[in-house]
């Protein structure tokens, strides 16, 4: 039998196929998908913020993509993931409300996206796909076994990149 | 200025004065929901909590749950924003109400529902920021809000990512409206790190 196994907000888990992993309602927030296609290990991080440097309360290197792609990575090699057939897919980073608020938490979505992209490229883990952007949630599953990371949202048709 | 606050630090005593702030001003609310609707609504003692990231979806039913938020920013004295949440199902009972008719299918929300819940919010969020600055004597004055329904994980990343560069938590109250239904609405609160200390400052905790 193959489970879901959940990832909350600020939150990552690792899975091997044929097991699958989730994490609902993103908003700003960005879902990293990373698989090794080979032994079929699969990993998923939920970051709320871009850059772990900015921040005094960097406690949780969950909650940021810099930090967070590198455990992720980490977590996934101890499963005996190889970082270089590492391949990635991402997720999220929508602007919820169009209302601009002057703090630099603007746009916070487009750069968890931007800081996640630089992360994978400084680890050479090529992105094959992304859904990013836009202002409406999605909820994410990713399959290991086959590299599907399926992207549900409100009032829109289910879709695989 | 205290450079180590942190949401962990929040004291019990802050949390009564807060719990105290979400009842008059939820209780603010509430009456004025009931002028606009003309009908008689009660409310219970709302709860204030705080809570993980994690936690705050289950709150509501789940990350999935389809929601309405409202949020607005907040200058003046303090700055920071504001978001009330209520179950789409609250705000279609709300909307129908207002304008005395069912206009909808059932489903998506037309234009003019659309700017009658932005209005409602409007209404509840500017009651309760009234009895804050009342409380505190400071100024406060709240935006223009914006309005989204989606799913509750989504919309509360929004306030999570806030509360997120302070620490791991999300301070969330809870009201529950009654009128001839039970409405769940959710105020989040998000000052930034001066304004919390010109909060406590002005209330006397520190």
């Amino acid at each position: 039998m193959s489970e879901t196994i959940k990832v909350g907000m600020a939150d990552l888990k690792v899975c091997i196929a044929p097991d699958s992993i989730t994490t609902l309602g993103l908003g700003s927030c960005v879902g990293i998908a990373i698989r090794d296609p080979i032994n079929k290990v699969g990993g998923l991080a939920h970051v709320m913020l871009p850059d772990s440097t900015a921040i005094r309360q960097n406690n949780n290197i969950y909650k940021f993509a810099d930090t967070g792609i590198v455990e992720l990575v980490r977590l996934m090699e101890q499963q005996g993931a190889v970082r270089k057939r590492m391949v990635a897919k991402i997720a999220g980073g929508a602007q919820m409300f169009a209302f601009q608020n002057k703090s630099d938490l603007v746009r916070v979505g487009d750069r968890n996206v931007e800081a996640s992209k630089q992360k994978l490229k400084e680890l050479n883990i090529p992105i094959l796909a992304e859904d990013t952007g836009d202002s409406y949630g999605r909820t994410v599953i990713f399959h290991p076994e086959t590299g599907d990371f399926v992207i549900r949202a409100v009032g829109k048709p289910e879709k695989v990149i | 200025m205290n450079d180590e606050l942190n949401l962990e630090a929040v004291t019990s005593q802050y949390f009564d004065v807060l719990k105290e702030l979400g009842n008059i001003g939820a209780g603010n609310a509430t009456t004025a929901l009931a002028q606009m609707l003309q009908c008689k609504v009660d409310m219970k003692v709302p709860q204030v909590n705080l809570l993980e990231f994690d936690e705050v979806g289950a709150v509501m039913g789940g990350e999935e749950q389809i929601m309405a938020g409202i949020y607005l920013c907040v200058e003046g004295d303090i700055s920071g924003s504001i978001m009330f949440l209520l179950e789409k199902k609250a705000a279609r009972h709300l909307v129908t109400k207002l304008m005395g008719m069912d206009m909808g299918n059932g489903e998506d929300f037309n234009e003019i529902e659309i700017s009658a819940l932005k209005e409602i919010g409007n209404i509840i969020t500017g009651a309760y920021l009234n009895s804050l600055s009342t409380m505190t004597n400071l100024k406060i004055f709240p935006s223009v809000p914006d309005l989204t329904i989606d799913m509750a994980g989504a919309i509360l990343s929004v306030p999570a990512i806030e509360f997120g560069t302070l620490g791991d938590k999300i301070l969330l109250i809870q009201t529950q409206f009654t009128d001839d239904c039970e409405l769940d609405g959710y105020f989040i609160l998000v000052p930034d790190l001066e304004s919390y200390e010109k909060i406590l400052g002005a209330l006397g905790l520190r």
